[in-house]
């Protein structure tokens, strides 16, 4: 097991190293940094667009240029933003805290949500239940996330401007200045975000538990432990939803990891400030390096949640050996 | 795809049954009492047993007909709809759902007609949906009959590949590629993009579905008669593969569609004036109080995905081999 985790830790070494070198070969390729400057009478002289150039590596090669950004990432943590000149770390770690409480709590949620209503359609299979619960979950996977997330946006603005009453709101992180991570305030900023992400979320588990508990159910040893008269409780309880669970712990590893790097949508149309807010926002500016440490940022987290969820995959179901 | 039709047949070699063996004697027997009483014997080939199945599978054919009346609609769209989608009409601004001048999707920030601005936005994304399917679904079939055929360097390159690909969402690449080359992309552009990072996934089925079917028997018996690599790749090994394939080829056209309703949405999708419905969404973002300009082309969005997925999953059961039963 060890070796093989050390051996995928090794893999994923030039695995990450290509991903960034290709990267930075298109973005650095595609966009120029010092295009405001060239376009703005004031600041085009020769000289000066000569000295930024040299400064910021933008005269050499490609290949050392990659070289000089590699050290900034490891040395300066990501480097510096080449339009503000200013550290990307502490802006990109504010937004990864927030994509965090947003993320973690939207999956806690769908989690328990669709474990739950997978055993119980399966249980009850073909049962008013299951088919209710199936179709919304068709629904809510066919649904884009932007248009479900505008529907709620739409609701909850007509809700305030027709009674006035403030339940939810639509966008940012906090009304007043000072930011507080467990506050009521942030709890009714977050509500709507969080609830787009776990229909979303939900409607993935829930077919799935569905699909793996009935996959469970007929299997032979279930029909030995209902044979030799175990309580039918017991049954689903020890026999069945043990079995089931393990391929959505590997899907919500996977999920997990996607989301963290990509509630991309969510959070720019609710305006907060996390990870896939500022992903596109930079990307607007065409902020060259900010976009890339945010790549790098959501390639790692990729990889270490795939690799999670093999390790996982491996420790829950002794069937699986690596070596 | 042709299909083989169903014809009546006299008593000559015995008729495929479903699973494609030789049929049993005492199946025959009976097809020939059947006959000699003269009952109709039809063969069936795998093809009309699968469309037997699909026809029979209601939630696909719903589907179907849905897509037939959408993409219907988007591909007549200068017939159908009621204005064209530039047509401003300054005295008639943001108008709710009304039969008054056939404005029944209402009218937008500049008094076009919203139904019609609809329906010109299905026609661009079925041109994207249907044209990244076949594109890459055909790409992704040969890179992976190569792949999975030949092994070798090949096939490594393109493993490598799909690993690159895989560290990154696919909203993350394609909004990078998208905001950096397409600043104001024509639909092509756009099509060019979704369909360059699409292939990957189909090449990985098919050579999977490759490796396994290049070990079995039939094929080493086509070597053995000296049947060249092309004709063995693409008449012997390509018919099994095609149940997938057709089946991911087809939800591909809806993931095509969203993914540039993504694209679009944010800003980095197809510019003006070319609607798209992800756009449409978009636009109506500004104006949450005038709900139709979001709630509509989002509601289209949302059935053409659904009708896609129906027939998707009525094409799984009627062309996958391992799933013999027939829907109810």
């Amino acid at each position: 097991m060890l070796t093989y985790i050390a051996r995928r830790i090794l893999y994923s070494i030039p695995v990450l190293l290509a991903t960034s070198f290709l990267s930075f070969t298109f973005i650095t390729k595609a966009s120029d940094p010092l295009a405001n400057l060239r376009s703005n009478p004031r600041t085009n002289s020769p000289q000066l667009l000569h000295h930024l150039a040299h400064v910021y590596h933008l005269d050499q090669s490609l290949p050392i240029r990659y070289w000089y950004w590699l050290q900034d990432v490891f040395v300066h943590k990501l480097g510096q933003s080449l339009l503000t000149s200013q550290p990307i770390w502490p802006d990109i770690s504010v937004a990864i805290e927030h994509t965090l409480q947003i993320v973690l709590l939207a999956q806690v949620i769908a989690l328990i949500l669709g474990v739950a209503v997978g055993i119980y359609s399966a249980i009850r299979q073909y049962s008013v239940f299951d088919y209710t619960m199936t179709s919304l979950s068709f629904l809510g996977y066919a649904m884009p996330t932007f248009w479900l997330a505008l529907l709620l946006q739409i609701a909850f603005t007509d809700i305030y401007l027709h009674w006035h009453v403030r339940i939810f709101y639509t966008s940012g992180l906090n009304s007043g200045v000072t930011s507080n991570t467990w506050s009521l305030d942030r709890l009714q900023h977050i509500a709507l975000p969080v609830l787009t992400l776990t229909v979303v979320s939900f409607a993935l588990y829930s077919r799935y538990m569905r699909a793996t508990m009935l996959d469970v159910i007929n299997s032979d040893y279930v029909r030995t432990a209902r044979a030799k008269g175990l309580p039918e409780r017991l049954v689903i309880f020890r026999h069945v939803v043990r079995n089931a669970l393990i391929p959505i712990v590997t899907v919500s590893a996977l999920q997990f990891g996607a989301l963290l790097g990509g509630a991309i949508v969510t959070e720019t149309i609710f305006t907060l400030d996390g990870m896939g807010y500022f992903f596109i926002t930079r990307l607007q500016t065409s902020d060259v390096y900010s976009v890339m440490a945010y790549i790098m940022i959501v390639a790692i987290t990729v990889i270490v949640f795939n690799l999670l969820a093999d390790i996982l995959y491996g420790f829950l179901d002794p069937r699986i050996r690596y070596d | 795809m042709t299909e083989p039709t169903a014809t009546p047949v006299e008593l000559g070699p015995p008729p495929a049954l479903v699973d494609g063996n030789g049929m049993p004697d005492a199946v025959a027997a009976d097809v020939n009492v059947a006959a000699a009483e003269g009952m109709e014997v039809k063969t069936r080939s795998q093809w009309s047993y699968a469309r037997r199945r699909f026809f029979r599978h209601r939630l696909a054919i719903i589907g179907l007909f849905g897509l037939i009346v959408i993409f219907g609609a988007g591909a007549f769209a200068n017939l159908v709809a009621p204005y064209t989608f530039d047509q401003i009409d300054l005295t008639n601004v943001l108008h709710s759902p009304t039969t008054v001048g056939h404005h029944y999707f209402g009218t937008d920030e500049i008094g076009r007609d919203y139904l019609s601005r609809v329906i010109y936005g299905i026609r661009t994304s079925e041109q994207v949906g249907l044209v990244v399917a076949v594109v890459s679904t055909l790409f992704g079939l040969f890179i992976g009959a190569i792949a999975g055929y030949y092994r070798g360097w090949i096939d490594n390159v393109i493993m490598r590949i799909t690993d690159l690909i895989l560290t990154l969402p696919v909203l993350v690449v394609l909004l990078t590629v998208a905001a950096l080359i397409g600043r104001s992309s024509s639909v092509w552009t756009i099509v060019a993009i979704l369909a360059a990072f699409y292939w990957t996934p189909i090449a990985r089925i098919v050579r999977g579905v490759f490796l396994s079917l290049r070990e079995k028997e039939y094929v080493e018996a086509a070597k053995a008669v000296g049947a060249g690599d092309l004709r063995i790749m693409f008449r012997h090994i390509l018919p099994n593969t095609l149940g997938p394939i057709i089946v991911n080829g087809t939800l591909a056209v809806a993931d095509a569609i969203i993914l540039e309703a993504f694209l679009s949405f944010l800003g980095f999708g197809i510019a003006d004036p070319t609607p798209s419905l992800g756009k449409l969404v978009n636009g109506g973002q500004q104006y949450p109080q005038d709900w139709w300009l979001t709630v509509l082309p989002g509601l289209v969005l949302v059935m053409i995905v659904i009708c896609v997925n129906f027939v998707g999953d009525g094409l799984r059961d009627a062309l996958d081999p391992q799933q013999r039963r027939v829907r109810a």
